[in-house]
């Protein structure tokens, strides 16, 4: 087999390496809950790519989707046509996802902590926010319930923060007790385990901590430590995330994102 | 459907139009608007942009939720400014999607709460003091409570009924079965209008029955921007544009003057989306196969 076609960093997106870098992350697993906009995208990259047998869930009551076209909203008929069962939502969060079922969970964040702790639900104060966001949606019950859980966002100094405002879904809680309390507690969810951002991917170590393992073509740890707000953990070997391959591409542009919503 | 609205709503009740980006009736919702009903409780898992509209036109004073937003979009501006900054008005009970389902399954079950593995080590509990924890009678095991929710009305659109009001509706299910049988009083919109027997041939199909059904509207077209699944497809255009519209509250009161006020109900809704709009949302065609429930004497 000849090596893939080698694409330089100018010919691609922040937007399509993440989605390339989540895909690749979902190599081996076999039941993941799907989220809007880059997550939809990135799993439907990778069942095309490096996990052909999963199986998308989608929160709105589908196991087992076949979506023809990339939805805007993650409850479009596309998931419906085709799909292996269509669900109540009591079921799909009752017996799917509490049930312990959905290997991995894929959850957006507007803050998130070094713990992988997540906000969703506002920026300031409760009571009075300066900016409302969505609010849990199942992402609370994703945390907690899937049994890993991958963060795909945008990283900045407002979004990778010391304190979040509001822990909307629990990730390693206080770093090495997390496991411990989610232990106790009785919950089938290990965390997170995957962060993917615009500029390289993190997982966590023994400790629960957001340890930077990669970064994107072309992005130095300069680039990344200006864009966070804590001292990141960088592994031993940090290495590059190998570039989107011209067959990645060709799907993101050319099957999943043709109208480039997500990817420009 | 003004005599529906007019007969089963009224100032100061819960009202949940519920569907999970699927089967919402914006029929109901701006006949609601139209009749300036006043100082309802909205719940819904996803108040969508019916919701936004609804709290733009004033009918709002609290909302019952978990996830707000416009799927794929952004957010609902017109809940924004009334729930940022110093000046929030509009009250806020949040959830998250599983709470929210639990607390219908509660209601429509006649128990005092609904236990879920949701919330631990969160901050939603503190936000909404309604979800408490309990022990398992059974163990040390921790829980989540949740309240049981019992609308006054629940209105919930799908592809048919007959006229009893028995309900039949294939695609995504969300919760609609629970909201309906949780709430005090029924009101189904449908596309079409069948007969019994159309119904009793395939009775799996049956989510609602007639028997805690008040009013039955035919209203085709009636959840449009939404869908409704092999009859029409999501109006994303509509979603899209209407961020614009929202984020500007002139904007929005020209929107309801020309599209909710400005007609008469979802009859000239219709026609003045016109015919292009409307076939270009047409679906092509894929048939369930169907089974055969045999024929016992």
């Amino acid at each position: 087999m000849s090596p893939p076609e080698p694409v330089e960093a100018a010919d691609f997106s922040a937007s399509e390496m993440m989605i390339v870098a989540a895909a690749r992350e979902l190599a081996g697993r076999h039941v993941c809950f799907v989220g809007v906009g880059l997550p939809n995208i990135a799993v439907n990259l990778a069942k095309l790519t490096v996990a052909t047998d999963l199986e998308l869930v989608y929160e709105a009551g589908v196991f087992g989707a076949r979506p023809a076209r990339l939805p805007l909203s993650i409850g479009d008929p596309t998931i419906v046509t085709r799909a292996t069962a269509v669900t109540s939502m009591f079921e799909l969060f009752g017996f799917y996802l509490q049930g312990g079922l959905i290997d991995v969970g894929f959850l957006g964040a507007a803050q998130i902590d070094r713990f992988g702790n997540i906000n969703s639900t506002v920026i300031g104060d409760y009571a009075h926010p300066t900016t409302r966001l969505p609010g849990s949606g199942g992402a609370c019950e994703i945390a907690i319930n899937a049994r890993e859980v991958f963060v795909i966002m945008r990283q900045s100094r407002r979004s990778f923060v010391q304190r979040i405002d509001f822990r909307t879904s629990p990730g390693n809680l206080g770093g090495a007790d997390g496991a411990r309390i989610r232990r106790e507690q009785g919950w089938l969810g290990a965390g997170p385990s995957v962060v993917i951002t615009d500029l390289g991917v993190y997982h966590f170590d023994a400790g629960g901590v957001m340890r930077l393992d990669s970064l994107h073509p072309g992005v130095t740890l300069e680039d990344v430590q200006g864009k966070m707000a804590w001292q990141p953990a960088v592994a031993d070997r940090l290495i590059e995330t190998a570039p989107p391959t011209a067959e990645e591409l060709r799907l993101v542009r050319d099957v999943l994102d043709t109208e480039g919503i997500y990817t420009r | 459907m003004a005599e529906a609205i007019a007969g089963s709503v009224h100032d100061g009740d819960t009202v949940a139009i519920e569907g999970f980006t699927h089967l919402i009736s914006f029929a109901a919702g701006h006949e609601i608007i139209r009749q300036h009903k006043r100082d309802l409780t909205l719940a819904r898992l996803t108040p969508d942009l019916i919701y936004d509209q609804m709290v733009g036109a004033g009918v709002a004073r609290k909302l019952i939720f978990s996830w707000l937003g416009n799927p794929g979009v952004g957010g609902l501006h017109a809940v924004r400014r009334v729930t940022e900054g110093a000046s929030a008005s509009l009250e806020l009970e949040e959830y998250s999607h599983f709470g929210m389902v639990g607390r219908y399954t509660a209601g429509a079950m006649n128990l005092p709460f609904f236990p879920l593995r949701s919330y631990f080590e969160t901050d939603l509990p503190v936000a909404n003091p309604l979800i408490r924890p309990i022990r398992s009678p059974y163990g040390d095991d921790l829980v989540y409570a949740v309240p049981p929710l019992e609308p006054d009305v629940a209105i919930i659109h799908a592809q048919r009924a007959d006229e009893q009001g028995n309900t039949q509706i294939w695609g995504l299910l969300g919760c609609q079965k629970e909201a309906a049988f949780a709430a005090q009083r029924v009101i189904v919109v449908v596309e079409e209008l069948v007969s019994e027997d159309v119904i009793r041939a395939d009775p799996n199909r049956t989510v609602i029955p007639g028997l805690i059904v008040e009013a039955v509207v035919v209203e085709p077209f009636g959840a449009h921007p939404s869908y409704a699944q092999g009859h029409y497809d999501r109006d994303n255009r509509f979603y899209i544009e209407w961020d614009a519209i929202s984020r500007d509250a002139d904007l929005l009161e020209q929107w309801l003057d020309e599209w909710v006020y400005g007609v008469a109900g979802r009859a000239e809704y219709r026609d003045k989306l016109g015919d292009e709009r409307l076939d270009a949302l047409r679906p092509g065609s894929s048939p369930s196969g169907s089974v055969d429930y045999g024929d016992y004497r």
